[in-house]
């Protein structure tokens, strides 16, 4: 299972990744993708809402099950990947280029209690058994 | 622990994404449900169906025991070979199980019935038979495995891979079947495809599955089967009926034969109730999946979705839905998803049949 080591990562299955500039990328993980399976909807935040830390903001369907995405920090929503929306099937493609989001944090503290790549593995691991 | 078929290991081998099934051990897909879906529509798939029971019937009395038994009327059985849809009714005229009766000698008639109710219906089979037809032998059959091999190409690649199966199948109508050898080939499916629903010895299945595979025919999962069933305007046993739903509220009356004298468990209850309910379709208008339990708004009343998804094949949203019987194909209805209220069309299904979108 890929989880980039770059990347930090949710308990609900987000990736985020930290930009240069201080804003945040968030998309869904391998695992996530894989468990849903082909993927037929997107929905995305509004650029300019504000989120709450776990607040539930986008939704991603697959042929399977609908699934929420929650926001990994808080913060404003400064672009959406419309992209995703109009070709769902590239999250499937590689969920690690097919990015749901940007937000810009309302507080690094948030971005500090995200996992790690090894946390995330040793979460992946432990849901297997 | 869960149950398995005999083609088990065969899924495994080929990278099946196994799920729980009602308690089997069964492949959701083996990679892409959408590929497995469009290979269906375009080509031809096969499916381990294994999980589903043959029931024999055997005795001189069956056929009168079975006019008794379920809704459609046997009697329509005058071929050998020949296979009807019909629903089993509890007394209160809801639905025990949807099946297919083959009609194979006036002595022996062979059930199959949905995998999550096989022991619920043997119960009911076998309590009825004892009361009205005691000498009657039943014969769960669970030494056979089945598989159906479903699209436009699906005949043509099953007779490459059974020698001598052309020239017995090839005139074979919808709802015929044929024995031929250890091999029991129907021309029925849940696809809304052209193929056969093939019926052999557990012990043959995994490599008659590999045969299929050499002559080109995909191996297609749960997943899509749902896909498939629910463009054709297949009902599912569980989501668009059920114990409480009777067959006239679940698009069945073509099913249900209340013309003649015969009387049939739960009939009396058919015709005391009035119908306040029917099932349509609807295609979403909006973006969105709809889905299974999600609440619909229409002029005349409330209604709610039995099972939503996504159309691999019109490439949007389809459901049937339980509205009220004055809601007409071309009105405008609303679907409560997550916070909105998302428009769909009511339309008559199937949506899909042969490959062509019909809506």
């Amino acid at each position: 299972m890929s989880v980039p080591a770059e990347l930090k990562y949710t308990e609900s299955h987000e990736w985020v990744r930290l930009e240069a500039d201080g804003s945040v990328t968030v998309g869904i993980t391998q695992h996530a993708q894989e468990l849903l399976g082909d993927m037929v909807f997107v929905q995305l935040p509004d650029v300019g809402r504000t989120l709450a830390q776990r607040e539930d903001c986008a939704v991603v369907e697959s042929v399977k099950a609908a699934s929420d995405i929650y926001a990994p920090v808080g913060g404003e929503v400064i672009a959406a990947n419309t992209d995703v929306e109009s070709s769902p099937e590239k999250i499937n493609e590689d969920c690690y280029a097919a990015w749901l989001f940007r937000l810009k944090p309302a507080s690094a503290d948030e971005i500090g209690g995200l996992l790690d790549a090894g946390g995330y593995q040793k979460l992946l691991d432990s849901e297997a058994h | 622990m869960l149950k398995t078929t005999p083609l088990n290991a065969a899924h495994r081998a080929m990278n099946a994404k196994m799920v729980d099934f009602g308690g089997w051990d069964m492949p959701l897909h083996y990679g892409s449900q959408l590929d497995e879906h469009h290979i269906v529509r375009r080509d031809a798939g096969m499916f381990d169906v294994s999980h589903m029971l043959a029931v024999d019937m055997r005795g001189e009395n069956v056929r009168q025991f079975l006019r008794g038994l379920v809704a459609n009327n046997v009697d329509k059985l005058t071929v050998p070979g020949k296979a009807l849809y019909t629903c089993m009714l509890n007394p209160a005229g809801g639905i025990i199980d949807d099946l297919i009766i083959y009609f194979l000698s006036e002595s022996w008639f062979r059930l199959v019935v949905n995998a999550g109710t096989a022991d619920k219906d043997i119960d009911w089979i076998t309590s009825q038979a004892h009361q009205l037809a005691p000498d009657l032998t039943i014969t769960p059959r669970r030494d056979l495995a089945m598989i159906a091999v479903q699209g436009p190409n699906a005949r043509a690649k099953v007779w490459a891979v059974i020698p001598g199966s052309q020239v017995v199948t090839e005139n074979l109508k919808p709802f015929q079947s044929v024995e031929l050898g250890d091999y029991f080939i129907a021309r029925t499916g849940y696809t809304g495809e052209d193929g056969f629903e093939i019926t052999l010895p557990a012990g043959q299945a995994a490599d008659f599955w590999q045969k299929l595979h050499a002559a080109g025919v995909a191996p297609a999962g749960l997943g899509a089967r749902d896909t498939l069933r629910l463009e054709a305007g297949m009902n599912l046993y569980g989501q668009d009926m059920s114990e409480t739903v009777g067959p006239l509220e679940s698009g069945l009356a073509w099913t249900v034969d209340l013309k003649s004298e015969r009387d049939f468990i739960g009939k009396q209850a058919l015709q005391a109730q009035p119908v306040s309910q029917q099932l349509a379709g609807l295609v979403l208008l909006d973006k969105g999946v709809l889905r299974s339990h999600q609440k619909v708004i229409a002029r005349q009343g409330e209604g709610e979705i039995t099972s939503g998804g996504f159309s691999p094949t019109m490439n949007q949203s389809i459901a049937l839905a339980r509205i009220p019987v004055g809601v007409a194909a071309g009105d405008q209805v609303h679907v409560v998803v997550r916070d909105k209220q998302l428009a769909a069309k009511v339309v008559k299904y199937p949506f899909v049949r042969n490959g062509q979108v019909l809506v």
